[in-house]
């Protein structure tokens, strides 16, 4: 073995300890965070029933904060036991497990209308990088796709799938309806950021690439792909939040049972008699999000660290 | 291209194909076919619970099997109306409120209602005995929730029958569908229906006893009582197919009759139905669903001419109550209700020995736990 082989196994070993060092720094600043925001929560409803108490009998200036009491801001050990509690008397499933199930349905229908949303978010992208005048002309239309709220497409897409699908080579099932709306939230930031990176490539490489008398399909894929890549992972962190959060909404508007959406909405309409459900399962969309973040941050450091590694090749 | 030197884009295709295949992979299909009977899709007006434990039993029990039906029930959403969904097609029957079906068939959608399943209203307005709230009168100056949403009008019609003036004499707010608002003393009385709200409040423990509060704490305004109730949960189908489709008018009948017995099942094996809905909803509540199918058996039974079969003089005051309200512009033209099809239906369930009346049925006592658990 040379030295110069010695000494790059020597950088790579510190680089792999340097990289352990930041994901610990990472996990203890995320667990420091989480208790400092619970903390916070009991602390504001420690403050906020000590001034209600204070004036049960004399009301002197009112309640100060909004309503802090156990069916508002249910106690933080209430809602962590809440998790190993069955929501069914008859049935010892506990409620993590029920939040678990119900994650990975929900999961399953943000990823197939991420994977959607990204390809066609991508292609008018790469239709609008083609033309200026698309671009100009597409744009309004794209900006104007997501004001449309979601409570009101959303039974137009669950009733018109179960109606004009049937031709398909699979059955047609309401959750893939989700994924179409989870879609349709996903595409706008991928659109978006996506044409931006297209057209970030370096001028005087498209010239090169002219010069190489390279076709636009070999700039594209050579070059301008290439250069979008740190815009893309950008709009996917956006948009597998988006994908996940249009799964809960689609499936709360669209009555499709057995994902997170459900069990909130489950939760929601007998808040009064069990808060800390309710609560947990809010949780659960929130690790469940935290997730599909975590797996976009993943493979963008899978993508950008070999990329350091070999020169990008013309 | 060559394959060993792989550039980005190749790269982050590979993890978008990873993607695509973990989501294939969970793709799995379960459609079992069953060849001879026919399928029908029914829609809820709401989520799984004993509000339509009738049929999940028929369902579960194969009593819809045994009438030559494949039938697939279809929740409900937030958004989500049966009407529409069963004139779109995307559903061969739905269940839904009565007004909440005569709506849309006003504007245009030709609808109708085949069996009126519940014969009686099941909202309520709850409130504290303390407040001092006993009849409609005594809203007056208080502080009334209500839903919206089209959930309000027995109230406004009550308000009127009284002598008050819902824009005036009392404070409406809109209200969640939790109770919430009333416990904390926010609101004078809530919108609750019978089997559903006003049990969470029974649920919930009273922070001054530390016991669950008791039906003794709470005061109750019955909108059946009062003259106002409208009708709810009703089958409806499609008019223009009842018309045409002979084989989709005998599958109505099937289906209705297959329904109803599901319902009798309800009332005779009580305990068993409860496990039918909590297995189909497996989050919910055991002493919860106990409580809401026992007061929906109170909402059906006894039926006197059948269950299923339009009372004429609550669905004219259900009209009354409309038209007056504003929430239909006029008198439903005719063929808003059919009784053709449910009278066929319990003419076949009295010929199996089945009780279709109820005479000899009473409300339970059931005892509701903290959580409605």
């Amino acid at each position: 073995m040379t030295t110069r082989e010695e000494a790059a196994q020597a950088i790579k070993k510190l680089e792999r300890a340097a990289a352990w060092k930041r994901t610990m720094r990472r996990v203890v600043i995320f667990v420091v965070f989480i208790i400092l925001l619970a903390v916070a929560y009991t602390g504001y409803k420690a403050f906020g029933q000590a001034v209600d108490d204070a004036q049960t009998q004399w009301p002197v200036i009112g309640r100060v904060l909004p309503r802090t009491d156990d069916l508002t801001m249910p106690p933080i050990r209430d809602i962590v036991a809440e998790f190993g509690q069955p929501p069914q008397r008859n049935n010892s499933k506990p409620l993590a497990a029920f939040i678990a199930e119900a994650s990975l349905f929900t999961l399953r229908e943000a990823t197939l209308g991420f994977v959607f949303g990204v390809a066609l978010g991508l292609g008018i992208a790469i239709i609008m990088l083609r033309s200026r005048w698309l671009e100009r002309g597409m744009s309004p239309y794209l900006v104007a796709s997501q004001t449309v709220p979601l409570v009101a497409i959303a039974p137009i897409i669950v009733i018109w799938g179960s109606n004009n699908l049937g031709w398909l080579p699979f059955e047609w099932t309401s959750w893939m309806s989700v994924s179409l709306i989870a879609t349709y939230l996903t595409f706008f930031p991928v659109a978006m950021n996506g044409t931006k990176g297209l057209q970030s490539a370096d001028p005087a490489s498209i010239e090169l690439m002219r010069s190489y008398a390279a076709s636009r399909r070999q700039t594209l894929v050579r070059l301008q792909l290439p250069a979008s890549v740190p815009y893309l992972f950008a709009a996917f962190k956006i948009a597998a939040t988006a994908a996940i959060v249009g799964a809960i909404v689609g499936e709360i508007s669209g009555g499709v049972k057995g994902g997170l959406g459900r069990l909130i909405l489950d939760f929601a309409s007998r808040y009064t008699t069990g808060p800390s459900r309710l609560y947990a399962t809010v949780i659960g969309a929130a690790v469940l999000g935290i997730f599909a973040v975590g797996a976009v941050t993943t493979a963008e450091y899978i993508v950008l660290s070999k990329r350091k590694e070999e020169p990008l090749s013309l | 291209m060559k394959w060993s030197r792989k550039n980005g884009l190749t790269r982050w295709l590979i993890v978008l194909a990873v993607f695509a295949m973990v989501a294939s992979a969970c793709s799995s299909d379960d459609g079992v076919e069953t060849q001879e009977l026919t399928p029908v899709k029914l829609q809820l007006q709401w989520f799984t619970q004993a509000q339509f434990a009738g049929y999940f039993a028929a369902l579960d029990q194969g009593f819809y099997a045994d009438a030559g039906l494949d039938v697939e029930i279809l929740e409900g959403g937030v958004d989500i109306v049966p009407a529409t969904v069963l004139d779109s097609g995307a559903a061969d029957f739905a269940i839904s409120w009565v007004p909440r079906g005569l709506v849309p068939r006003e504007e245009g959608l030709n609808i109708t209602n085949i069996a009126q399943v519940f014969q009686r209203s099941a909202t309520l307005q709850v409130s504290f005995t303390d407040t001092g709230i006993s009849g409609v009168g005594d809203l007056a100056g208080k502080t009334v929730g209500n839903w919206g949403f089209g959930n309000e009008f027995e109230l406004l019609a009550g308000l009127r029958s009284a002598g008050l003036d819902p824009d005036s004499d009392v404070s409406l707010v809109q209200q969640q569908f939790d109770m919430l608002a009333l416990i904390s003393g926010d609101i004078d009385a809530a919108q609750a229906m019978i089997y559903n709200e006003y049990a969470q409040v029974l649920e919930t423990v009273n922070p001054d006893t530390g016991e669950l509060y008791q039906p003794d704490d709470l005061s109750i305004i019955d909108w059946n009582q009062v003259g106002t109730a409208m009708l709810q949960d009703a089958i409806w189908a499609d008019a223009d197919k009842l018309e045409d489709d002979a084989a989709y008018r005998a599958t109505a009948v099937a289906f209705v009759e297959a329904s109803l017995r599901g319902w009798a099942f309800c009332r005779d094996e009580f305990d068993k139905c409860v496990d039918v809905v909590l297995g189909a909803g497996p989050t919910l509540g055991e002493s919860h669903q106990a409580w809401q199918l026992n007061e929906i058996n109170n909402l059906i039974w006894p039926s006197p001419d059948g269950a299923g079969v339009m009372d004429q003089a609550l669905w004219d005051q259900t009209i009354e109550v409309a038209t007056n309200e504003g929430i239909l512009a006029s008198v439903p033209t005719d063929g808003a209700f059919v009784t053709d099809i449910a009278a066929e239906a319990i003419a076949n369930l009295k010929e199996d020995g089945i009780d279709v009346v109820g005479d000899g049925w009473s409300p339970k006592t059931i005892e509701l736990k903290a959580g409605g658990e």
